[in-house]
């Protein structure tokens, strides 16, 4: 489905994978935040990465669309592939990935702009002009994350005037507007109410046959509710992965079940 | 004891904030009073509309408006350059540079800013004049394009500081958000920093404005002291500023209305600046209530 267009050398995966990671480390400087991490994401799935604060689930998000880049230090060693290309390798384009992996962010950040333009940014970022299309996946992308009939009488309004819980489904939907592959997703209710909260939760589970979705979670509940699989960190290291069923009712470690508890109790 | 010392500072502060309004109220009413005298003997019609202004001279005219042209001449010529330059190095630091790069250049620039503006006007004078007249046939020696370049290169650090400050107050959240959609590096500085930071940005420009139209020195010493209503950069004018130092430094006696001109001309140069900073609180409130 997803074509993966390279110059000279194509790098070949026999799986069918969006995301596959191999004996991933990272470090800011000489700390090592991710310790030789292996997980393969399956694409039309939603995984969530679970652990206590520091463990490392926002710098491995991260990587995944190459976020770091910008912080002085930081190194990765091993291999990271979306869609069967290694994201870390120099012929890569940063941009153009970023186009296929988007990302949404903990605190909602819409540009200081109006509603609609903040949903066509990627599109006209990437020269596209035509009118009538730009405004179709506008509409689009905002009755994907359901926020349309809340804002179509406002889109030349300010971004800035939404509450909280519409200003991050318009994230959303600037993120889907371009339609990447994959969706990341770093604790993207947690400064929200539960009703935003479930409507997110809502969306996601909707959205699921169409993106692939990474989300770091502090809510046990949501990552029960939504995941199909749920990975477990702790100080830097992928402690265990499986189907969140298991993961929640019988996980193979003891320390991924005292965590567990600890978050539900 | 410590509420007694404390007592000494405040009544300090307190006389130095009385000190400042009461010298603004001063130099205000003697602004106001010889204004006042001064229209009594020309009227404000000739003031505002002839085209002419040689009081110095036999036949004499008040007409404002070369000056007053010569005046936003300079300034357009150094705003022009001063903006774009000032603004694109502000882009510069704050989102390409590195971190040692940018503390290198930025007290560097600021030094700018701290060379003696009669250093200025000398180098458009000797330096900046020769030069342009090599390209510009037909550039007379004392011209409002080299005062106002140089002018601009006197401004650029304030543009720069005062945008730098706008931008690096922008939230990194925003960058990141455009980063993450797949923006260059151009594409977040232009599209999404740029405009977050207007209002900043805005009032930098109408500071640099302020700025240029009060400059004194480069103007007297390089654009010459021919009053001319003309918009052509490229012949001698005369300013405002650059008239009263003209007048206060020559031999017109005190007390004659040549003397005066200079009230009313100081006067026109005051409702101009007021004017400019009442647009730049206008537009900040404005722009607050947009991105708020
Ligand atoms: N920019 C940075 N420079 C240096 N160290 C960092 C940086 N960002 C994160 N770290 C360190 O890396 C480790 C992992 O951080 P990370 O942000 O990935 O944790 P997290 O699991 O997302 O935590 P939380 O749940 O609190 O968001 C932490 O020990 C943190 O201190
Ligand atoms: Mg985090």
């Amino acid at each position: 489905m997803t074509e993966t267009k390279q110059h000279g050398e194509t790098v070949q995966t026999e799986s069918r994978s969006a995301i596959e990671i191999r004996n991933l480390s990272t470090y800011y400087g000489d700390f090592r935040a991710l310790d030789d991490i292996n997980l393969t994401v399956d694409p039309m799935t939603v995984t969530a990465l679970i652990g206590p604060s520091g463990c490392g689930k926002s710098t491995l998000i991260r990587v995944l669309n190459r976020m770091n880049d910008y912080i002085d230090g930081f190194r990765v060693e091993g291999q990271v592939l979306v869609d069967g290309q290694d994201i870390y390798d120099k012929k890569v384009n940063v941009e153009q990935l970023r186009k296929r992996v988007g990302m949404v962010f903990q605190k909602p950040n819409p540009f200081p702009k109006s509603i609609f333009e903040n949903v066509a940014y990627g599109l006209k970022i990437q020269g596209i002009k035509e009118k009538s299309f730009i405004e179709e996946r506008v509409v689009k992308s905002l009755q994907q994350v359901v926020l349309w009939d809340e804002v179509k009488d406002n889109l030349k309004k300010n971004a800035f005037g939404l509450s909280g819980g519409q200003q991050q489904r318009l994230c959303i939907a600037r993120t889907l507007a371009v339609e990447p592959s994959i969706v990341l997703m770093d604790e993207p209710t947690s400064a929200l109410d539960p009703i935003s909260t479930a409507k997110i939760e809502e969306l996601v589970f909707e959205l699921k046959s169409q993106y692939t979705f990474v989300i770091v979670t502090h809510n046990m509940q949501q990552a029960a509710r939504i995941s199909d699989k749920t990975a477990f960190f702790y100080m830097g290291n992928l402690i265990e992965v499986g189907d969140t069923q298991q993961i929640f009712t019988n996980p193979g470690v003891k320390r991924t079940e005292y965590y567990i508890r600890g978050q539900f109790g | 004891m410590a509420r007694k010392s404390e007592k000494y500072i405040e009544g300090g502060l307190f006389a130095g904030a009385l000190f400042t309004v009461l010298t603004t109220a001063l130099i205000l009413g003697v602004l106001l009073y010889e204004t006042v005298i001064f229209f009594s003997d020309v009227s404000i019609v000739e003031f505002l509309t002839d085209r002419q202004w040689t009081p110095l001279f036999d036949e004499k005219h008040f007409g404002i408006l070369p000056l007053l042209s010569g005046t936003i001449l300079t300034t357009l010529v150094a705003i022009a350059f001063s903006v774009p330059v000032g603004l694109v190095i502000a882009i510069y630091l704050n989102e390409y540079s590195g971190r040692r790069f940018r503390s290198i250049v930025k007290p560097m620039l600021e030094m700018l800013a701290a060379v003696p503006t009669v250093v200025y006007g000398f180098f458009a004078l000797v330096i900046i004049t020769p030069f342009l007249q090599g390209i510009i046939p037909g550039l007379a020696g004392f011209s409002a394009l080299s005062a106002g370049l140089v002018m601009g290169i006197m401004i650029i650090p304030y543009v720069t500081s005062l945008s730098e400050d706008a931008l690096f107050a922008v939230p990194y959240s925003l960058r990141e958000a455009a980063y993450g959609m797949g923006s260059t590096r151009f594409q977040t500085a232009f599209r999404v920093t740029l405009p977050a930071a207007s209002s900043g940005v805005i009032v930098a420009i109408i500071l640099a404005i302020s700025r240029a139209i009060g400059e004194t020195m480069i103007v007297a010493i390089a654009a010459g002291q021919q009053p001319r209503l003309t918009m052509n950069p490229l012949v001698p004018i005369e300013t405002i500023t650059a008239y009263i130092v003209q007048v206060s430094l020559g031999d017109v006696p005190h007390n004659s209305l040549e003397y005066r001109t200079i009230f009313a001309a100081g006067i026109t140069l005051f409702a101009l600046t007021f004017l400019l900073n009442s647009m730049g609180n206008w537009l900040r409130k404005k722009f607050r209530e947009k991105y708020d």
